[in-house]
């Protein structure tokens, strides 16, 4: 992650440049130095620097504080650190007042300069969340969001436009994060009810008394705190869509007041006497099976039918690998559209370990994932380092199979593998092995193995 | 070319070169030997600090590497620093092949308290190991028990424990087991 915050070092004396260069780049960050502030300022517009340290006297050409201005003004966001002498700490703070983000003076406590740096960084990553936040508040799904070349998907797509006329109830079944949502926005958008609301509900979200008051509205004085009438969404969606997330986990009561509404389209509102008809179209979806459900007396199998008249079930990610790059490419494109980012791909080899992974969460997993990549890239390519932490926790299982290879072969890995076991303690892998400490390299040394 | 060296700069307790060489030998595949002691570079003397130049004593330990080693690791009873921070406990080339560890500010004398061999014995495993971490490409870690996380102060190098983390630990195999990866 360190990598994807560069630092950049300026001052004329070489030994001092390389040295906190050095010091950085133990801690992880990529640190390039200049000599002087022409230099540094050549670096800037080629890269996005962080962090700059700038020394304060440099002879010669830029001082620090020009060297400042000229890197805000290519680099607005970039934090800088003035460096300074014990003896030019009021000109650092003169610094301070054109810009500077803080002031050094060298030599300083090594804790003090990891506290600056963390601190700085950390403000930087809120900003960038911030941002991010911001961008999905007013981020509306799209029903063009559906993007595949899977036939399975195809045909759903296809199924979507033959019944978005039709009043008939739909039941999507699919992991969570398959896209549920978005094939109900599809079936909406495609069909006679487009201008009408379309409302979306999550009944898991929410408790049964709530719920019911959410689903059905109440009437003035119907519990403590109901002041007035409310519309529930059922009214809302009148002439439109209702789309009840998650209806496997309603409670026995609401299946039985939503058998009423499915079968007359008339219900009450709580606490009122007097019946509300709409016209409203059900799309229910589940991530459960809820004809097992059904079977355990866990769910009303008179709604079950009732709702499933049509069935989509939506494929898991991983059922359609090769959808992964359409939807990577896809979303890259329109998060940093969106995110203010100039980032022109994936490259083929980061574009591999997504098809490879086995995505649990589906495309919601995916999107947010490229969304984390987009957010700390700091090239205009995302490469396999931005996934990198995808890699580590879908993890490499080492599972014992004999295979086909010499036994020279096979005792290379086997030497990996106690390694491996062993957390790169060569001590305890060798006792594993049987061997001594000096028989296991010289092993690695015969196979070649490097370090 | 894959012996790990490990020189004296100046004096150094000989139990010192004991602690290293066997923390060394738990965790590095390879041969490791000692090189003859070697003065401390009189250029590295910074006066108005009182200090040694890190970069100085590094730059000798490069001079001095014999041809079969893969890494040098230079240990020093004096106080190090760099022009930019005010000491440090060592410092590596992050995946190069030279190290320095100051032993310096691991004695408890510094911090004015009696000395104490075994948490003295303690800090210098942790710090070497630290920086032949830095020298197999091994950056800071987020886990405070693990030898590679960044210590800036003595109660810091306290609480890390003698042994990289297991991420680290795995980071170290796969450089020592890769066909393809350099030195």
């Amino acid at each position: 992650m360190k990598k994807n915050w560069p630092i950049l070092v300026v001052d004329d004396e070489e030994v001092m440049c390389e040295s906190m260069a050095a010091w950085l780049r133990e801690d992880g960050y990529r640190v390039n130095t200049a000599p002087n502030g022409q230099q540094a300022l050549e670096l800037a517009q080629a890269t996005d620097y962080a962090i700059c340290f700038v020394d304060l006297k440099m002879p010669g050409g830029m001082d620090g504080i020009e060297t400042m201005m000229e890197i805000h003004r290519v680099r607005p966001e970039a934090s800088v650190i003035i460096i300074t002498a014990y003896a030019t700490v009021d000109t650092a703070i003169q610094a301070m007042k054109e810009g500077a983000q803080e002031y050094i003076v060298k030599p300083c406590n090594p804790q003090e300069i990891s506290m600056l740096v963390a601190r700085i960084l950390k403000l930087k990553k809120l900003q960038s969340e911030n941002a991010i936040l911001r961008k999905k508040l007013t981020r509306q799904y799209r029903h063009h969001d559906i993007i595949t070349k899977n036939p399975r998907m195809e045909e759903i797509l296809a199924l979507t436009q033959d019944i978005s006329s039709l009043r008939s109830t739909v039941l999507i079944r699919g992991e969570s994060g398959t896209g549920k949502e978005l094939v109900a926005r599809a079936v909406h958008c495609s069909g006679s009810r487009a201008e009408k609301p379309f409302v979306a509900v999550s009944c898991a979200a929410l408790t049964e008394t709530l719920l019911e008051s959410e689903l059905f509205g109440y009437e003035k004085g119907a519990f403590t705190g109901a002041n007035g009438q409310a519309k529930g969404k059922f009214e809302l969606a009148d002439g439109g869509t209702i789309f009840l997330d998650e209806i496997g986990d309603i409670s026995p009561k609401l299946q039985a007041d939503l058998l009423r509404v499915l079968q007359e389209r008339r219900f009450y509102r709580v606490g009122g006497g007097q019946e509300v008809e709409v016209d409203v179209r059900i799309i229910a979806a589940t991530n459960k099976n809820l004809a097992e459900e059904v079977q355990q007396g866990r769910f009303r199998e008179d709604l079950y039918y009732r709702l499933n008249v049509i069935e989509i079930r939506l494929p898991a990610l991983r059922e359609r690998r090769e959808d992964i790059p359409l939807l990577a490419e896809h979303f890259v494109h329109r998060i940093s559209t969106e995110l203010g980012k100039d980032i022109s791909g994936i490259s083929a080899g980061a574009l591999k370990l997504l098809i490879a992974y086995d995505w649990p969460g589906n495309v919601r997993e995916l999107e947010n994932v490229i969304e984390r990549a987009i957010v700390t890239c700091r090239n205009g390519m995302l490469e396999e380092q931005d996934f990198s932490w995808l890699q580590r926790s879908s993890g490499t299982s080492q599972n014992w199979e004999v295979p086909d290879v010499s036994l020279d072969e096979l005792e290379r890995r086997a030497i990996i593998i106690a390694l491996e076991r062993k957390h790169g303690n060569v001590k305890e892998a060798s006792l594993a092995l049987g061997i001594d400490r000096s028989t296991l390299y010289d092993k690695l040394k015969r196979y070649e193995i490097s370090h | 070319m894959n012996v790990l060296y490990l020189v004296a700069i100046g004096n150094v307790p000989e139990k010192a070169w004991e602690w290293i060489e066997n923390a060394s030998a738990e965790w590095f595949p390879l041969p490791i030997r000692r090189l003859a002691p070697l003065p401390i570079p009189a250029e590295a003397y910074d006066e108005k600090r009182r200090q040694y130049r890190s970069v100085e004593i590094m730059k000798m330990l490069a001079q001095h590497a014999p041809r079969d080693a893969t890494r040098v690791l230079g240990v020093t009873d004096v106080d190090l620093a760099i022009p930019m921070l005010s000491f440090l406990f060592g410092q590596a080339q992050l995946n190069g092949p030279i190290a320095v560890v100051s032993l310096f500010r691991l004695h408890q004398e510094f911090y004015g308290l009696p000395e104490d061999q075994s948490l003295l014995r303690e800090r210098t495993v942790k710090e070497a190991l630290h920086e032949l971490g830095h020298t197999f490409g091994l950056t800071h870690c987020y886990q405070s028990k693990c030898a590679m996380s960044l210590a800036t102060h003595i109660e810091l190098v306290d609480a890390k424990t003698e042994k990289y983390c297991p991420e680290c630990g795995m980071q170290l195999v796969e450089r020592f087991t890769s066909l393809d990866g350099g030195v």
